[in-house]
């Protein structure tokens, strides 16, 4: 097995630990516990007032352009991690190229901005 | 694999090395999980569930990412991917449908002419996959290649880790392609206020 | 490993995708499916770069998964507009060209 994987071995150890240490608990869990299952029990409110309608409401268009701007600087940042990791070795030239990436990913910005899709009334 | 090196007149790297059983056991398991996820996304009833069926199929290929030592592509699949457009989606699941649960409309009632389709794609892509590449092996030691790049005007010293010949790769010969990249976001964006806002 | 093991798994996930997009009848569901299909290229793209010892893939996979979220952001964009103006995301509705 070459380097890289055997120092990802770490990783999938740990993972594999701790999904078995979850699944041990709650196995023994429902093997201990008594069974009695009843429809009450799977309101939302199991000793107050019964619960009006459904818990499921539209949503607002707003969200979705909230979540569309975090999408674009989630991207960004995509690209920043390998320009951090080399920011040294590139010096002016690579501040000037991420600078102008940043730059055009603001246009974004500030297009909402102008749309005022930012603005909570 | 022979048609591929008589085409090109190269020998394949790695041909010789023999097959490393934990890391095909590993690939096994994964890629069973992700085609079982992936038929849910495709057949379940509830959009909700199949939402959550893609996460399991993309969190599957990050692994497979990694497994093919492309560490910093399976980091951005868990970023952008799982961390992101699946919350798009779900955004989308609940801007579109004010119903939860399951629902019968969801997929066509005849979907016997996509299997038919889906079936002869497979088999096709199948077909060509292993007439052209019958016993090609990946490299045992995956670890890239890595000439000193070029970056700006000229030389950068060496890197020894994944993301930083990425950021090499990205920085020196793909800088283009980022800055356009830049641009497509930008528009997209714009675009998706324009055409999502009610006004 | 075989290379062919990473290009069936691409290629099987490519099939279930074109069987979603051509199935289903939400929008949303269609884009989920088309989301798998893009994964498959991206197993293809570095199972490639990492045959040929090659950055290439890598770079284009990151490419790919960056427009990928654009493509999302847009394609859900109209379906949320397609719901406001007709109530309705199924696809096989959306048979005016004036509507």
């Amino acid at each position: 097995m070459s380097d890289l994987l055997r120092s990802y071995l770490t990783v999938f150890i740990f993972g594999a630990v701790a999904v078995g240490l979850v699944g041990a608990v709650l196995g023994l869990g429902s093997f201990l516990r008594p069974k009695r299952p009843r429809p009450e029990k799977l309101i939302a409110y199991e000793s107050g007032v019964d619960p009006v309608g459904e818990g499921w409401t539209q949503a607002e268009i707003r969200y979705y352009i909230f979540a569309l701007l975090f999408v674009v600087f989630d991207v960004e940042a995509v690209f920043l991690f390998p320009y951090a990791t080399r920011a040294e070795a590139y010096g002016w030239y690579g501040v000037g190229a991420m600078a102008l990436f940043i730059g055009i990913l603001t246009l974004t910005i500030l297009e909402a901005w102008r749309k005022k899709v930012l603005r909570w009334s | 694999m022979t048609l591929l090196a008589a085409a090109n007149g190269i020998s394949l790297p790695g041909t010789d090395d023999p097959i490393n059983v934990s890391q095909t056991v590993g690939f096994a398991l994964l890629a069973a999980l992700m085609i079982w996820a992936a038929i849910r996304v495709v057949t379940t009833r509830n959009v909700v569930h199949a939402a959550v069926w893609l996460v399991v199929v993309l969190a599957g290929a990050a692994a497979q990412f990694i497994l093919l030592a492309a560490e910093f592509v399976g980091v951005t699949q868990v970023m952008v991917y799982i961390g992101a457009v699946i919350v798009l989606i779900l955004f989308g699941v609940m801007l579109t449908q004010a119903k939860l649960g399951n629902d019968p409309n969801l997929s066509r009632r005849n979907w016997y002419g996509g299997a038919v389709v889906a079936v002869v794609l497979f088999g096709l892509l199948a077909f060509a996959t292993i007439d052209t590449f019958e016993d090609a092996k990946l490299p045992e030691d995956r670890r890239m290649a890595l000439p000193a790049a070029e970056v700006g005007d000229g030389e950068v010293p060496r890197t020894e880790s994944n993301t930083g010949a990425v950021s090499d790769a990205v920085f020196g010969a793909y800088l283009l392609p980022l800055e356009v990249l830049g641009v497509l976001l930008t528009a997209a964006l714009v675009g998706a206020i324009a055409v999502a806002r009610k006004d | 490993m075989l290379l062919s093991q990473f290009l069936l798994l691409s290629a099987i996930l490519f099939s279930i995708g074109v069987y979603g997009v051509i199935v289903r009848r939400n929008g949303v569901a269609v884009l989920m499916a088309i989301e798998l299909i893009l994964n498959s290229v991206n197993i293809n793209l570095v199972a490639f770069g990492a045959m040929h010892g090659n950055l290439s893939g890598q770079v284009f996979a990151l490419f790919i998964i960056a427009v990928a979220a654009a493509e999302v952001g847009v394609g859900l964009a109209i379906i949320l507009s397609i719901y406001r103006n007709r109530r309705s995301v199924a696809l096989d509705e959306l048979d005016l060209m004036k509507g």
